[in-house]
């Protein structure tokens, strides 16, 4: 199989395997206890801390482990709004985008529910959002900036460094949803002024699970799960700690060689797709995630393009409505002003460093078969 | 996801293509719902003695208008008309929940082209 579905999920590295297993039967122990077992456990957890938080430029205290992404985007835009809130009532605004993950668009949907007020700010055509627009959207009422950096269906990269500045300017929290970017473009929280960063270990070859936030030291936010007061009080359950000595290896691991390598078959696999006749690219050249290609192909859907690669031993995703559950066009693909054609005929082929020069030769050979055989079942098929 | 008879189908469907001379077109469906199906119908003394299609859509979809083509070859057009969701999706061995509606959308473009034949016969 080749597997291209990258931003959905990675293949857990061997070196980040064997970190991780002397934590299931050897050093099983829980960190928050007394004893030897327990002392070992906290070890390997301050340590994978320290790993974490250098990597993004952080202090250790100010890195909080999670289960993952989603919890991390909720604990992040849900932990400041209701701390916010509580220290004065009229701090009910927060600004995100039209292209958010879902757990961010739909933890700031449900706030809404619960009287925050939220502006979804626009997109361009190649997914960035329009500074102007985002500094005339904060209000004194304004509590928090959310902004994926990384998006995760059309690879843009947002400019975190010039939102980040933006918000200290008008004293205003920024928070950005890193989990695609983390490890695959510069993060340096101090300098690009971010005061929460969401990241976590299954999308850059660690194990799934596990997540982490960082939160600026002196920010106040209101926890989601209470009980054992882990995590500084701000994350109540045990550590899952094998996870945590994963996500500390893949950081460990992770080598900024791969990016120009990923960026390189990236572009050859772009190049070579739109040469087929109706194409057309999703999402940045530039500013683009390393990994990511997203090509609209006229006259067919991607589920079904889907099929055929997976046919044919490839692993893909796409942002058509016959793919979803709830029978939508991806709403990231609508924002950047996709018709419903070009949305349902998406396909998203997102890379890794185990992605080989010969992988996308073969998906080259692939791609024009499958959209010729799907274009002649097509009453729309000639273009 | 997909049982292997759907899978089959969409490898390799067996009455996909265009009619030149149909004696009833039917067609449904838009961009926006990411299903489009057309079908072609040859009668002869009220059998359906030949069929083709036309299918923009995922997996399910194009298996299922396949399907039904199938189904329905031979038939006389009052038989074609009763064909069922139900029936479709059965001979195809089970279809995700979500995907139930590509078959009902495949019937329907069936049933746009025997009411048009319908009414061009009548004209007649």
């Amino acid at each position: 199989m080749i597997y291209l579905d990258n931003a959905a999920t990675t293949k857990v590295d061997s070196k980040v395997v064997k970190k991780m297993l002397p934590y299931f039967e050897k050093e099983f122990g829980n960190s928050s206890s007394i004893h030897e077992r327990g002392l070992k456990a906290k070890e390997a957890l301050e340590n994978s801390r320290r790993i974490i938080a250098n990597s993004i430029n952080a202090n250790p205290k100010e890195i909080y482990f999670t289960s993952g992404g989603t919890e991390s985007n909720n604990l992040a835009i849900k932990g400041i709004a209701f701390a916010s809130r509580d220290a004065n009532k009229e701090n009910n605004h927060i600004i995100t985008t039209k292209i958010e993950h879902k757990c961010v668009m739909d933890a700031c949907k449900w706030l809404e529910t619960q009287g925050f007020r939220v502006t979804y700010l626009n997109v361009n055509q190649e997914g960035f959002i329009d500074l102007k627009q985002l500094e005339g959207s904060i209000t004194k009422n304004t509590i928090l900036v959310s902004v994926i950096h990384g998006n995760n269906e059309i690879g843009t990269i947002q400019d975190i460094e010039a939102i980040g500045k933006i918000c200290k300017k008008h004293g205003v929290l920024f928070h950005s949803d890193a989990c695609q970017s983390f490890t695959k473009t510069e993060i340096n929280v101090v300098n690009q002024g971010v005061d929460l960063l969401t990241i976590n270990a299954h999308k850059i070859h660690g194990p799934k699970g596990i997540g982490a936030l960082y939160i600026k030291e002196g920010i106040k936010i209101t926890p989601l799960n209470h009980g054992g007061g882990q995590e500084r009080n701000i994350r109540s359950g045990t550590e899952n700690v094998p996870g945590i000595v994963g996500f500390a290896e893949a950081v460990k691991i992770a080598d900024k060689k791969n990016i120009p390598k990923m960026e390189k078959l990236r572009d050859e696999l772009i190049d070579e797709l739109l040469k087929i006749k109706g194409t057309k690219l999703n999402g940045p050249r530039n500013n683009r995630l390393c990994n990511n290609v997203n090509i609209s192909f006229k006259g067919i859907e991607g589920e079904a393009i889907g099929g055929d690669l997976n046919d044919n031993g490839i692993a893909s995703s796409t942002g058509s409505a016959c793919a979803e559950r709830n029978l939508d066009v991806s709403y990231v693909l609508t924002a950047i002003g996709c018709s419903h054609e070009e949305g349902n005929g998406s396909l998203r082929l997102s890379l890794s460093k185990y992605t080989t020069e010969k992988e996308i030769q073969t998906i080259l050979k692939v791609m024009p078969k499958v959209v010729q055989r799907l274009r002649s079942i097509s009453p729309y098929g000639k273009v | 996801m997909y049982s292997e008879k759907t899978l089959n189908r969409f490898r390799k469907p067996k009455f996909s293509g265009e009619m030149k001379k149909a004696d009833a077109v039917g067609e449904v469906g838009n961009f926006k719902c990411g299903d489009i199906m057309r079908i072609y119908l040859k009668v002869k003394n009220n059998i359906i003695t030949d069929i083709k299609f036309k299918t923009y859509g995922c997996v399910a979809a194009i298996a299922s208008t396949d399907m039904i083509c199938e189904l329905i070859k031979g038939k006389t057009i009052d038989e074609a008309n009763k064909l069922t969701s139900k029936e479709v999706v059965k001979k195809l061995g089970d279809m995700p929940a979500v995907k139930i509606h590509c078959s009902v959308l495949g019937l329907n473009a069936l049933k746009e082209a025997i009411g048009n034949y319908k009414k061009k016969h009548k004209k007649n």
